[in-house]
């Protein structure tokens, strides 16, 4: 239900835009990592490069030992190179890798057990099973009666919870969460947060972007500031969020307080 | 709106004593005696006299033209009753109904197909998707009609084989038939515009739902599917109504191609009737506008279900309205309080 996430020599940029810039990060197998740093840091494009929905120009992400979106190939020069994978072989690893948006990105017109049910569905898993087990994680981020509701009549925390609830119908060893709050009222983000905590307590490896830092500080293992596409500092997170040792960490960690 | 006005705005007495809260005091200092008087009436809300002027004019004229329906013996209403419902008019109507109908099914699965085309990353496939839709925009329909009609003395034979190797061929006269030519003709230059309805209902959808759907490893299929067609239906479905409103009246071209639709039947009997032709038109006109209210009632409830999960809640039909003031004028005090 686990897997490490490794993430080696990553380079991304869009245009003259150096994006991610040499990234190295090993995650053990059911630890929970969050990702700091200003915006246009490259934490967002560095999460999603974990389930290549942004493919990096270089480097490569292995989950649970597997490389994602590519697999290495020896040319006939005999240097060997990561090539990008068929499409459907991607889609059939994304499957096993959830992921949270900041948005939601939920499906307007199907109702959040046709949302949370729909992986599983297309993924060859019988109807039937998918909706009881869809019906089961609403129950567990504590919406088991809102399932013949459409995601426009939900609010805003009770949306980002199915759509946490859709990313683990996968069964995922793995979720992303992309600033899973920043799109909530005030008074809705506990509920989410409280979810998420839940979450990392099950040993499902987490990465969650996000600016929450009293949360980080409670819920992570790992915390990884990241400034101009670089990691900047890394730690435990007593130490990088109470005694961070970079200015650049002191700077941001002041501001966002 | 009494009982508003004292329980909300106590205004003390006339005399202006003050009343020694802070609301008091501010309400003397901006309002005189008229004005604090006034406090008690509803407020009267600005009149609109010109126009009651305007739709009176309007009106007037109107009805000046309505007299002139029934005075005016030319109109012919008897005519118009005896060829309504006449066999030679049901005809040109069922024609113009299946030609429709035929097109505008070819046009919408051949406009899914080529909006596909337009918006794939093949180079190839959206240039020929792109060369299509310039094509067939550009030439006007008549054009196409007259174009495929003659193919005969252009292709006299049809066929496909393997290049150089065996072929099969067989004569296009008895292969194309005048209503496959009408229904070919109709639908190939409807695919160019409901290519680019499609087209522009997939880029309305947001892009979060794509990349939703491929996070979750939805195969490419499922993906158009169930999650992007779905959505962009909302906005396509008015464009192609309208299309298709469009395609009912250009199926009257279908009568330069020696096919009598409605209108051709129409053209037809004037000339044998030359008396009855103002009746004529006047029952073409009365077929085409109720062709068009059933399509529009139809995309009433089609566009209903497209709107599903995108407005809170969907107001009630006019069917549902209707009913529900019935119920709430009969049975009065049974379903009192009741949701209807």
């Amino acid at each position: 239900m686990s897997a490490t996430i490794g993430i080696h020599g990553a380079v991304k940029a869009f245009g003259e835009n150096v994006v991610i810039d040499g990234v190295d990060l090993s995650l053990p197998s059911g630890s929970v990592t969050v990702i700091l740093g200003p915006s246009g840091s490259g934490k967002s494009t560095l999460l999603r490069a974990i389930n290549h929905l942004e493919p990096l120009d270089r480097g490569v992400v292995t989950v649970g030992g597997e490389t994602i979106g590519v697999r290495v190939r020896t040319g006939r020069d005999g240097v060997p190179r990561y090539k990008e994978l068929p499409e459907r072989l991607i889609l059939r690893q994304r499957s096993r890798i959830g992921f949270v948006f900041q948005h939601f990105n939920l499906f307007p017109h199907l109702t959040a057990l046709e949302n949370v049910a729909e992986g599983p569905i297309a993924s060859g898993v019988p109807a039937a099973t998918a909706r009881a087990r869809a019906q089961t994680l609403l129950e567990r981020v504590g919406l088991g009666d809102r399932g013949a509701t459409r995601p426009r009549q939900l609010s805003g925390g009770q949306q980002q919870r199915v759509a946490i609830a859709r990313a683990l119908a996968l069964e995922p060893s793995v979720v992303l969460l992309d600033e899973p709050t920043s799109a909530l009222d005030p008074e809705l983000v506990g509920e989410v947060l409280g979810v998420i905590a839940d979450l990392a307590e099950s040993g499902t490896t987490l990465v969650i972007v996000t600016h929450e830092v009293a949360f980080a500080r409670e819920v992570a293992d790992h915390v990884v500031f990241l400034d101009h596409g670089r990691i900047v500092e890394q730690g435990p997170p007593a130490q990088l969020i109470d005694d961070p040792q970079h200015p650049r960490t002191r700077d941001f960690l002041s501001r966002v307080r | 709106m009494t009982q508003i006005t004292d329980t909300e705005r106590p205004t003390g007495s006339p005399a202006g004593t003050p009343t020694g809260s802070t609301a008091g005091s501010t309400s003397d200092a901006t309002i005189d005696a008229a004005g604090r008087a006034a406090l008690d009436r509803p407020v009267v809300p600005l009149r609109h006299p010109l126009r009651w002027i305007a739709a009176a004019v309007v009106l007037v004229v109107l009805l000046n033209f309505v007299e002139t329906l029934f005075t005016n013996e030319q109109w012919g209403w008897p005519a118009v009753g005896k060829w309504l419902f006449s066999p030679a008019i049901l005809t040109g109507l069922q024609l113009t109904l299946v030609a429709t109908a035929l097109s505008a099914v070819i046009s919408f699965a051949g406009g899914i197909v080529v909006a596909i085309g337009r918006l794939s990353r093949n180079p190839v496939l959206s240039g020929l998707a792109w060369g299509y839709v310039w094509l067939f925009r550009s030439v006007p329909l008549i054009l196409v009609l007259v174009f495929l009609y003659n193919l005969g003395s252009l292709y006299p034979t049809i066929g496909i084989g393997v290049p150089f190797g065996p072929q099969f061929e067989v004569p296009t006269a008895n292969v194309l038939g005048d209503l496959a030519i009408g229904v070919i003709g109709l639908s190939l230059s409807e695919i160019a515009y409901a290519s680019e309805i499609v087209r522009a209902g997939v880029l309305a959808v947001d892009h979060g739902q794509h990349e939703a759907a491929q996070a979750l490893g939805l195969p490419r299929r499922r993906q158009f599917v169930r999650v992007i067609l779905p959505q962009a239906l909302r906005s396509i479905v008015p464009a192609f109504v309208n299309q298709i409103v469009g395609l009912l009246k250009a199926s009257s071209l279908l009568f330069y191609v020696s096919l009598l639709d409605l209108f051709g039947v129409v053209q037809n009997l004037s000339s044998t009737y030359p008396t009855d032709i103002i009746p004529l038109l006047v029952v073409a006109t009365i077929w085409y506008l109720a062709l068009t209210s059933a399509v529009s009632i139809v995309q009433y409830y089609v566009e209903r279900w497209t709107a599903r999960g995108s407005v809170r809640a969907l107001p009630p039909t006019p069917f549902q309205r209707l009913r529900s003031v019935v119920r709430r004028g009969s049975g009065r005090g049974k379903n009192d309080g009741k949701a209807i």
